[in-house]
């Protein structure tokens, strides 16, 4: 029986796969150094040679994150990320739908939307500090969720712009003549088609929203310390907490895996939508 | 009542007029068909009446109410779309309940209303499918249940049929005469297919370059067009078009094509002999069905270049006064090329043509 030319050899099949767990150790590799540094004790931490497999999984580093209440800069964070992509999300869609199907603002206005993300943070986070200063807006919930749905916004409604632009523009147009008004065709018959676009593009608002440092570091002081900006408080000029590090790390990466993988269904259940036209 | 009345319509986009003053009145309870070739301005009429497209100038009004400024939910139209327009993610109940739910009709009600569509157009065992598990022509009926289930005034079909295939179509067109019949509500159907437009129309309005060319019963506008556009827009095969001079005797008329000279019977003679004069040069036009085989007054003398069976009929080509001419016989008449034959025409329904205004004469 001659082999199937179409199908690969079985030794190349096992080269393959040899190939790709090297490549997968390679990339986890550091994940795992990461979370296994939140389990180990402060002297597995420094032990040298390094301790590649704890004995024990302790819980301590944890419990100490709990204690000193360092938690809370994963709240802040959750409320600053969470309550900005909503606004970016709500506020971007409703203007990229203008900008698709009314043309707002002629030919141009969405290219100097989306010039606004090319701005570097670092620029404007000094000019942005007095502003809030003036303004009573420094480390504060309202401050930080303003700051970081402006600074989404010109992504979301440059995103969801696509997205709405492949909405067939019959549907609403069927809509309206069955009995709807514009709001009432923005929500039962645009939303429910861009679904799939709706949470790609929040969960990339999300995330951005979630790791942001720069703003972050400068705009809060103690109230609105994010996770980011409370891991760079490990880094002391005498000793870094290497422990806390690892297991405040742990507690930031979950949420934002978390929502990827529940959306991961979304995204899928998004995409075999059919096609209006068959 | 539900009867349209279109005065003066104008529509451009930038500088092309796609809509130039058409006026047009159709009737409640009939089927009009608005019907041209692409970019003639029927799409942007019929969305027009919908509400789609605002309209520059003149007025539309249904069942005597102008609603120029009336959004669409509010002027009591329901529309078939060409892509269908089903939303993917409604089942086909949903989809068929999306207008009644629109306007918030008691769900008791739309249970029953949902599914006396659904059966009128063969889809009782489908509702709970999705769009994306029905064939072409399930949709569209989806699409034609999701107009019907409102009790509207006036429906609109923007070329329905096209997507699907042809024996589809044939069926789908029957249905639709059916349903008009069953209804009897005033349709106003946009198509560039000559044939959807004969076999469907009440009456024909016939679009080009913005405005009407000519609008009618779809057997007047057959045998009587008005200009050559229209003679040569409707008919399959199209109509032939061959230059000819004219030649009048008294009270008789012939026109002479190539070498032959082909005489009107007398009656016809005397109606068209004060409109012309010797020497006239004009464009006869023949229908591919008005050439025979039979013996007849008007005989030609023709060598076969192309022949096309149909089956039942049988297309044969040959050349006339340096123009092709199409001639429709029945099947088995002529069997291949090269062959020499005799065939007339009945110039009783010929038309003659100004090849200057191109108007018929």
């Amino acid at each position: 029986m001659s082999a199937n030319p179409l199908l690969p050899s079985r030794t190349s099949t096992t080269g393959r796969m040899i190939l790709a767990m090297v490549v997968t150790i390679a990339f986890l590799f550091p994940v795992y150094w990461l979370f296994i540094m939140a389990f180990k004790t402060p002297e597995e931490v420094f032990a040298s040679p390094p301790v590649w497999i704890p004995a024990t999984l302790s819980f301590e580093n944890f419990a100490v994150l709990f204690r000193d209440g360092d938690v809370r800069a994963i709240m802040n964070s959750a409320i600053a990320a969470g309550a900005s992509t909503v606004l970016a999300m709500f506020f971007g869609t409703i203007a990229a739908y203008s900008l698709a199907r009314f043309k707002t603002g002629g030919d141009h206005l969405d290219i100097w939307i989306i010039s606004h993300r090319m701005i570097p943070p670092i620029a404007i986070v000094f000019p942005l500090f007095l502003a809030f200063a003036t303004l009573g807006l420094n480390d504060t919930y309202i401050g930080l969720i303003g700051l970081y749905t402006a600074f989404n916004l010109p992504y979301v409604i440059w995103m969801m712009r696509g997205y709405v632009e492949d909405v067939p523009l019959e549907l609403e147009e069927s809509a309206l003549v069955d009995g709807l008004n514009r709001w009432e065709t923005l929500l039962k018959v645009v939303f429910p088609m861009l679904r799939s676009g709706l949470f790609a593009t929040a969960i990339f608002t999300f995330i951005f929203a979630w790791n942001e440092f720069i703003f972050a570091l400068i705009l809060s002081r103690t109230n609105v310390v994010t996770f980011p900006v409370q891991v760079s408080h490990y880094f002391g000029p005498q000793q870094i907490l290497w422990a806390k590090i690892g297991a405040m790390s742990v507690l930031g990466t979950l949420p934002v895996f978390l929502v990827v993988a529940m959306a991961q269904k979304f995204l899928v259940r998004g995409m075999s939508m059919g096609a209006v036209k068959g | 009542m539900s009867d349209l009345a279109i005065e003066a319509v104008h529509k451009s986009y930038d500088d092309v007029k796609a809509v130039n003053g058409v006026s047009l009145s159709i009737p409640e309870g009939e089927f009009a068909v608005l019907v041209g070739p692409s970019g003639c301005g029927k799409s942007t009429l019929l969305r027009m009446i919908a509400g789609l497209e605002a309209i520059d100038e003149g007025t539309i009004a249904i069942g005597g109410v102008t609603v120029n400024t009336l959004r669409p939910r509010d002027r009591n139209v329901a529309m078939v779309f060409q892509n269908y327009a089903l939303y993917p993610y409604l089942t086909v109940f949903e989809n068929i309940a999306f207008p009644l739910r629109a306007r918030k009709v008691a769900e008791r009600e739309i249970g029953a209303r949902v599914q006396e569509a659904a059966e009128l157009l063969g889809l009782g065992d489908l509702t709970g499918r999705y769009p994306r598990q029905l064939s072409g022509g399930q949709r569209q009926r989806v699409a034609i249940g999701r107009a019907i289930v409102r009790d509207a005034g006036l429906f609109l079909f923007d070329e329905p049929l096209s997507n699907l295939d042809a024996q589809l179509r044939d069926e789908m067109r029957i249905e639709l005469k059916r349903l008009h019949q069953r209804l009897g509500k005033t349709f106003v159907y946009v198509t560039h297919d000559q044939i959807e437009a004969m076999t469907l129309a009440d009456r024909i309005v016939l679009l080009r370059g913005g405005v009407i060319e000519q609008e009618g019963a779809p057997l007047d506008l057959f045998e009587r067009p008005r200009t050559r556009f229209v003679a040569g827009f409707l008919g399959s095969p199209s109509m032939n078009f061959v230059p000819a001079q004219v030649t009048v005797d008294g009270g008789s008329v012939a026109v002479t094509v190539g070498d032959a000279v082909l005489a009107f019977p007398p009656e016809r003679a005397a109606a068209m002999a004060p409109k012309l004069k010797t020497g006239d040069g004009v464009i006869l036009g023949v229908r591919p069905e008005h050439i025979s085989r039979e013996p007849g007054q008007a005989a030609l003398t023709v060598t076969v270049d192309l022949v096309q069976p149909t089956g039942t009929r049988v297309y044969i080509q040959f050349r006339l006064a340096d123009t092709e001419v199409t001639a429709e016989l029945p099947a088995h008449t002529v069997e291949r090329p090269g062959a020499t034959i005799t065939v007339s025409v009945d110039m009783g329904r010929t038309v003659l043509i100004d090849p200057n205004t191109g108007l018929v004469l």
